[in-house]
């Protein structure tokens, strides 16, 4: 076992001696990757902060103390074997834990100074348009391709025909999706492929300027060659926004992430630079993760 | 003992069958009996005649059933401008906003208000509504009202309709993902723009296919409305105005004053008029909801 870890880690480090930035193949490389600035922005650069976070569902703890810090511009991957947590959460981050039936939250989850877990009416929307959501299946609203991107702002408020039509070119340049629906902005989103739909749903996300992305798989859904253009995307995107994904597959987490967490029965066993999880664990559950002892 | 159970399967399938394309056979059966009975109607009045004229007087042989049309569109017409506001938002109350606890309360009684025998509506109806009417509503707007009239037969239809277009309603909501609801959330949409924007829009055809079947179930009800709404053979031109509804027309005449031949004629005529709407509108909605299903 012990020879496989070695090879295992030895094949780590192969791969990401490799560059890290490949070259983005959907996304319109022309086009510069800037939020366009509708929304009020915060100047903060304080990371994302999880504190002393327990969460249960009925009698049934999910989440136990979970004390973390997400740093901003990079991508965060929460890696970890099915059931232990790592949905639960990244839905805690923007609390989507709401729609779960008898779940009692305790801690807190701060970003710039504001805490998710205790806010309410006005704070949690603005808090939720600060941090996006890609799905794990692509799921465009039943509306068209533009009124999907431009319902962001329709349900802040921001009117006007010209300044959604902007937004919605803006944001499908970002995500690479112009070129492919530019004529047919009007036909129901539906009408896409599923890798595009889920290049929509971040255009979708990116539209209302969130300064996280929670991506919970995002890419599981895909096929390969659609997972690998939104995989670029995100690495690409990492500059203007702070990404958090959820993710099944190490092979995905060792290609893009910058900062790992690893969680085994709700709890966080190891948290930390990419390269240091990932070559030199600290704790012995996390070399068995890696070495594929359990998955 | 093996051929033995063979047979007996054979048997059972046979049976279900033949006794399922009974029940459908009766639908036919009932559609030519009708016919033929109403037949001898035209021989001296043409259906056009038939449908427009006004005057109801058997003995002197004129049969018209404008009155007793109006009469009937105004009940129901009513009855569902009051119902569709009501059921939407309780509908929505119960999906969207209640938690568990309300819902186990709420669905039984739902479930027994529309088990109610319609007697115990039309009671109510003379009971309550119709005093209210004649004492404390009308006053307001005419010199005098018995209250049996259009609006008492609106208002208990309503009331009958109402369970009905909720627990459609509640169904026709369930069936949007949550995955929707979610993602329109995770924007920063309230409640509410998730309802308005996502649910709704997404229920639409089924809400139609809903209403169409109420409206088909409340074309028919005969007993309620009987008791509450006058039973005057006129065309109603205000809420104040009794009127007769179809299924009243014929619960009230059959059986008595058949000595005049057209007369059980005319009838049939009418009960063939409302078996064609109704079954029409019931096609009408398996039509949408099964297009709903497929999409």
């Amino acid at each position: 076992m012990i020879e496989a870890f070695k090879r295992w880690s030895e094949s780590l480090k192969l791969s990401t001696n490799q560059p890290h930035t490949p070259p983005v193949q959907g996304a319109d490389s022309s086009h510069e990757f800037i939020p366009d600035r509708k929304f009020s922005h915060t100047q903060s650069q304080a990371p994302l902060e999880v504190r002393d976070l327990n969460l249960s569902i009925g009698e049934q703890p999910i989440l136990k103390n979970v004390n973390l810090q997400i740093p901003r511009n990079k991508i965060t991957c929460i890696i970890g074997p099915s059931g232990c947590g790592k949905s639960t959460l990244l839905k805690t981050f923007n609390r989507m834990t709401d729609s779960i039936e008898q779940v009692k939250i305790n801690g807190s989850v701060l970003l710039g100074g504001e805490d998710v877990i205790h806010s309410r009416g006005a704070d949690l929307i603005e808090l939720r348009r600060r941090i996006g959501l890609v799905p794990q299946r692509p799921c465009p609203l039943p509306m068209s391709i533009f009124d999907n991107i431009a319902y962001g702002c329709r349900i802040h408020g921001i009117r006007g025909k010209w300044k959604h039509e902007q937004v919605v070119e803006h944001y499908l340049h970002e995500v690479g999706l112009w070129e492919e629906v530019k004529d047919r902005l009007r036909d129901p989103a539906t009408s896409l492929s599923i890798g595009q739909q889920q290049r929509l749903c971040l255009a979708r996300s990116l539209a209302v300027e969130p300064e996280f992305i929670l991506a919970d798989e995002a890419t599981s859904a895909l096929d390969p060659i659609s997972s690998k253009i939104v995989e670029d995307l995100f690495v690409k995107l990492k500059q203007h926004y702070s990404i958090i994904m959820v993710t099944h597959t190490l092979r995905q987490a060792l290609r893009i992430a910058d900062y790992v967490v690893f969680i085994y029965m709700g709890e966080v066993i190891e948290a930390g630079d990419a390269a240091q999880v990932f070559h030199n664990p600290q704790n012995e559950l996390t070399r068995n993760y890696l070495s594929g002892v359990f998955s | 003992m093996n051929r033995s159970r063979i047979f007996k399967e054979k048997v059972a399938g046979n049976l279900m069958l033949l006794i399922t394309t009974a029940a459908l056979l009766l639908v036919v059966a009932m559609s030519i009996g009708l016919y033929v009975k109403s037949a001898p109607i035209f021989e001296e009045h043409s259906l056009w005649d038939l449908l427009s004229a006004s005057e109801w007087k058997p003995f002197k042989n004129q049969f018209g059933f404008f009155p007793f049309i109006m009469g009937t569109l105004w009940v129901t017409a009513i009855a569902l401008l009051l119902a569709l506001p009501v059921s939407l938002l309780t509908a929505v109350f119960l999906t969207e906003y209640a938690n568990s606890g309300i819902r186990r309360w709420v669905y039984p009684a739902l479930d027994i208000l529309a088990a109610l025998p319609s007697v115990i509506y039309g009671v109510w109806g003379t009971l309550l509504i119709v005093p209210w009417i004649s004492e404390w509503l009308a006053p307001f707007f005419v010199e005098y009202s018995a209250g049996y009239t259009v609006l008492a037969g609106g208002i208990v239809l309503n009331v009958m309709i109402l369970p009905l277009l909720v627990s459609l309603f509640v169904e026709i909501f369930s069936t949007v993902p949550q995955e929707l609801r979610d993602a329109s959330r995770a924007l920063g949409a309230t409640h509410w723009q998730t309802t308005k924007q996502v649910v709704f829009r997404r229920s639409l055809p089924g809400i139609l296919a809903a209403v169409v079947l109420a409206v088909s179930r409340a074309l028919g009800e005969t007993i309620a409305v009987l008791m509450v709404c006058g039973n005057l053979p006129q065309v109603p031109h205000s809420l104040f105005d009794a009127c007769y509804p179809i299924p009243a027309l014929i619960a009230n005449n059959y059986g008595e004053m058949l000595s005049l031949p057209l007369y059980e004629s005319a009838l049939m005529f009418a009960a063939l008029m409302l078996f064609i709407v109704v079954l029409l509108f019931n096609l009408l909605s398996r039509i949408i909801l099964y297009r709903l299903k497929n999409r």
